[in-house]
């Protein structure tokens, strides 16, 4: 269907104060569906109550409220405009929260105005965790055993029932608050008061956990015609047990199979097209049993997330802008590819490169806190780098922490023993990669790692690689450093300065690179064009590599 | 640590790649076209329609996950040469069996990686596909020439009667009531599973079968295979495929089979730029005004205007990125065809109705 042309106000919600959870990431997708709106024509109004964003600024929307993101401001809004529609669907779990608290008090029947992009019920699917949990049963896909608790005394009678290790999930809260694992019948109290104190309804799921499982997501566009397309596959490093926001994640997924991959993308479709009236950006999170092969769906977001903010990076597809479209009438298969501008929209980027995003912590600031990650995020930023390998990108990912790294393992570097170390990475924490690749360096073999942190075993393999370079630079001078060395270093993510330190004697990062540069080993530009080079691209954006 | 024995791929234009020797030690020559997809590397390389191609993979990491028994397309690999930019020997997966670099050695398949496969393809892209050579036994690029100077051009080439079977062969329940006739120019495995996992009982059979025998199954309908090469260098199978039409029987083609019954229409088939190969190709039906995201392997097509110009054959299926003919049906007879690959493996099942469909008009 075309574009309706009834709607010619839109109100968009925004996310208001950044907090850990929730970041700029709603800025984006807010901003690029305000723009997309008004390119067609569409007036729009927005409301945020955080100033310090891109989508306040005065020239993204039309009008803008500096207003706390409560109903008495959405009524206000409605009374000085005329507006046709609201889309809740680009300010997070907040905007979301406030759409339907809207709906509950009767505001958008009152001012005859419509939701867009996504519809109440649809919402209360996805995002009430038994019913969701319900929702799934019925379509046959399998879920981990759970129940739903609303009092202290049932959340005890369940946990007993389906047995420890176990997850405690409150429901609607943001980036996973108050959630959290609990692996003995000692820590099942303080995690129960947790969870249902942080539920703005008071109610917990206990869930089986099933850790050392795989984590995957999907983002993937959905229009009203019913046509479903995946955006992006991303696979997180850590297992199941970890946030995704405190995940180091990876696209394409490095480790699945066509036919793990295709049952995972109908189960998403399957899913997508029961949701109910949904038109938009969604995002569905699957756990992966590496022995079986077998999938449980954890969650859906029925809306753009931190997830679709990196996926349209990682590929080059402008999600938000695209699911801003859908929201107004637009189908898929009527609307171009952003970046080329002569192919369809309705298709799903193929990648040739790898996407590493590393979160940043800031545990200094906060003294005290437990550093341990969990189902609770607690990052304050993330980093994303790219690269013509996981090696070359995860390396650059570690270069722009901004804490010193300067590629993988010259942080903080560890004075444990390999036997304190394997020990120190069975618990997630922020730096466990840091002491992965420091017990690599000892020696420590890949299935002593793969057992201790559950992590897949070619991520491992990979930074093995690293530090197989690593060491065999160490045997060098600069003037010794033989050519095919360096140009493999170069390849797989080493900055001159990591190589100017690990040469065996004192090597500034100017010297590596005046001497590369001499050899001619120099970076070329490649494009994040969504179509791995197919097709001409008019406006892709670009990064940085070695090769030859 | 992985081999690092040099290796050279040159370019029919003359343009020469450096990398490193994956795979079997030796030389190979080919068609060099890429493939977009990002998995199921196992199922492409064993799938007989990329008999005589070099095939880049655009992804940069492939091997990861290993291989297997069971996630293939044939009992062999049938690309003619690998080429990537990361070739993994390391792989991680329960079910695999095998590293991607024995595999390719059992199968005698001369590999190169370390290549600027995004560089590379951007030339393929805009220069056309063009012959290849792979070579980790012979470093001398004039050497290489000579060799390359011998390997036939594929416009014109047949291929499928190489990769077809040479004996029939039975699939499915004997006792179904439910047959299908197989005409095999390099069918994928998984097409025949298909048909067999909607009841029916296939008999598939060599390429140059005689109408005459085909017959004698009996079937309800024909199945006309994908398979390699210039479907205009096959007159023995448009005058099969003429003869089939005259039986009146439902007749449903995959690729290959989708250029050959737009043969025996008189409808005539291109050599394309540089072919559609990979996972995310979008087709709108249209039919059901619905879309799909299909899997793609082909670099030959139908002629678009012979097509719409046609007054027996109908436009069903369209390419959403350059509007080439994705699937025909022909108005008088119960004969549909699709220039995509419906069975997928690897990718998106979004397509399987079509044998669905295949099956309903058998049964109606």
């Amino acid at each position: 269907m075309p574009r309706d042309t009834s709607i010619k106000t839109v109100l968009i919600i925004g996310s208001g104060p950044i907090v850990i959870g929730q970041a700029c990431e709603f800025d984006y997708s807010g901003s690029q569906s305000a723009r997309s709106l008004r390119e067609e024509g569409i007036k729009v109004i927005l409301i945020n109550s955080n100033p310090a964003t891109i989508m306040t600024d005065p020239m993204m929307a039309d009008r803008v409220y500096l207003l706390p993101l409560t109903v008495d401001s959405i009524e206000q809004i409605l009374q000085e405009n005329e507006i046709d529609a609201v889309l809740p669907t680009m300010g997070g779990q907040t905007a979301l929260n406030l759409a339907k608290e809207a709906e509950e008090l009767g505001i958008w029947e009152k001012y005859n105005v419509r939701l867009i992009g996504v519809d109440i019920k649809a919402i209360d699917k996805a995002e009430d965790r038994e019913k969701f949990r319900q929702w799934m049963i019925q379509l046959g896909v399998p879920v981990a055993p759970a129940k739903t608790a609303n009092s202290f005394l049932e959340g005890k009678e369940f946990a007993q029932e389906i047995g420890f290790p176990l997850v405690i999930r409150p429901s609607f809260t943001l980036g996973g608050t108050g959630g959290g694992f609990v692996h003995t019948k000692a820590d099942l109290d303080e995690a129960l008061n947790r969870g249902l104190s942080a539920s703005p309804i008071h109610e917990v799921l206990v869930e089986k956990a099933v850790l050392g499982w795989k984590e995957f997501e999907l983002e993937l566009l959905r229009d009203s015609a019913d046509n479903v397309v995946i955006i992006c596959t991303v696979e997180n490093f850590d297992p199941m047990g970890i946030h995704t926001g405190d995940s180091i994640t990876v696209a394409p997924a490095m480790t699945l199979s066509d036919t793990a991959f295709q049952l995972m993308r109908n189960t998403a479709i399957q899913i997508m097209r029961d949701l109910g009236n949904f038109a938009g950006g969604c995002n569905v999170q699957f756990s992966l049993n590496p022995e079986t092969e077998e999938l449980i769906a954890i969650e859906i977001n029925p809306r753009v997330s931190r997830s679709s903010a990196l996926a349209s990076k990682a590929t080059g597809y402008p999600i938000a802008k695209i699911a801003a479209k859908l929201a107004i009438g637009y189908n898929l298969d009527e609307l171009k590819n952003q970046i080329t501008k002569t192919t369809s929209a309705y298709f799903e980027p193929a990648l040739d490169y790898v996407i590493v995003k590393v979160p940043r912590w800031n545990f200094d600031k906060f003294k005290g806190a437990n550093d341990t990650l969990g189902l609770q995020m607690k990052s304050v930023g993330e980093v994303m780098a790219i690269g013509r390998s996981f090696t070359e990108a995860i390396q650059k990912a570690c270069q722009s922490l901004e804490n010193e790294a300067v590629g993988l393992g010259y942080y903080g570097k560890s004075m444990m023993k390999s036997e304190d170390l394997v020990e120190y990475i069975k618990v997630p924490k922020w730096d466990r990669i840091f002491r992965i690749k420091d017990a690599l360096m000892q020696g420590v073999r890949v299935k002593t790692i793969v057992e201790a942190t559950g992590i897949d075993r070619w991520f491992i393999y990979q930074i093995q690689d690293i530090c197989n370079i690593e060491k065999e630079i160490a045997k060098y001078t600069l003037d010794s450093l033989p050519v095919e060395l360096l140009k493999d270093a170069k390849k797989k993510g080493f900055s001159d300065e990591q190589i100017a330190r690990i040469l065996h004697s004192n090597t500034t990062d100017e010297e590596v690179y005046e001497k590369r540069k001499a050899l001619g080993i120099t970076r070329v530009f490649k494009m994040v064009d969504t179509c791995s080079a197919e097709f001409e691209a008019k406006t892709p954006y670009f990064y940085s590599s070695f090769e030859g | 640590m992985p081999q690092t024995q040099s290796a050279l791929l040159l370019l029919a234009d003359g343009n020469v790649f450096h990398g490193k020797a994956f795979g079997k030690i030796g030389t190979t020559t080919g068609e060099i076209c890429f493939n977009t997809g990002m998995t199921g590397y196992q199922e492409v390389f064993t799938d007989p329609s990329y008999a005589g191609q070099v095939l880049i993979m655009n992804n940069v990491h492939v091997g990861n996950y290993g291989i297997n028994q069971v996630d293939t397309e044939s009992t062999s690999v049938k690309i003619r040469g690998l080429i990537g930019r990361n070739l993994e020997e390391r792989f991680s997966r329960y079910q695999a069996t095998d590293s991607l670099d024995n595999y390719l050695k059992q199968n005698n398949i001369v590999a190169i990686e370390g290549i600027d496969t995004r560089a590379l393809v951007a030339h393929i892209r805009t220069k056309g596909a063009m012959n290849c050579i792979i070579s980790s036994e012979i470093l001398d690029v004039d050497q290489l020439k000579a060799e390359l100077g011998k390997v036939p051009d594929m416009d014109g080439l047949e291929l499928a009667s190489e990769v077809s079977t040479s004996e029939e062969y039975e699939m499915g329940d004997p006792a179904s009531a439910l047959k299908v006739a197989v005409l095999d120019f390099g069918v994928k495995r998984n097409i025949l599973q298909c048909l067999v996992d909607r009841g029916a009982h296939v008999r598939v059979h060599p390429a140059k079968t005689p109408i005459s025998r085909l017959k004698e199954f009996n079937p309800n309908g024909y199945f006309i295979s994908n398979g390699p090469g210039d479907p205009a260098a096959m007159p023995y199978a448009v005058e099969t495929l003429k003869e089939i039409l005259k039986e009146e029987k439902p007749l449903f083609g995959i690729c290959l089979g989708h250029q050959l019954l737009a043969l025996a229409n008189g409808i005539p088939t291109f050599k394309m730029h540089h072919g559609h190969r990979g996972l995310n190709h979008p087709v709108k039906n249209l039919v059901t005004g619905k879309s799909e995201i299909t899997t793609q392997n082909h670099g030959f097509g139908v002629d678009p205007a012979a097509v719409r110009n046609h007054p027996e054959v109908e436009v069903t299926h369209v390419n959403l990125n350059d509007e080439s003919i994705e699937g025909i049906r022909l108005k008088n007879k119960p004969a549909f065809s699709v220039q995509y690959h419906p069975e997928s493996t690897p990718g998106p099942f979004d397509s399987r109705y079509l044998f669905d469909d295949f099956v309903a008009l058998m049964t109606k």
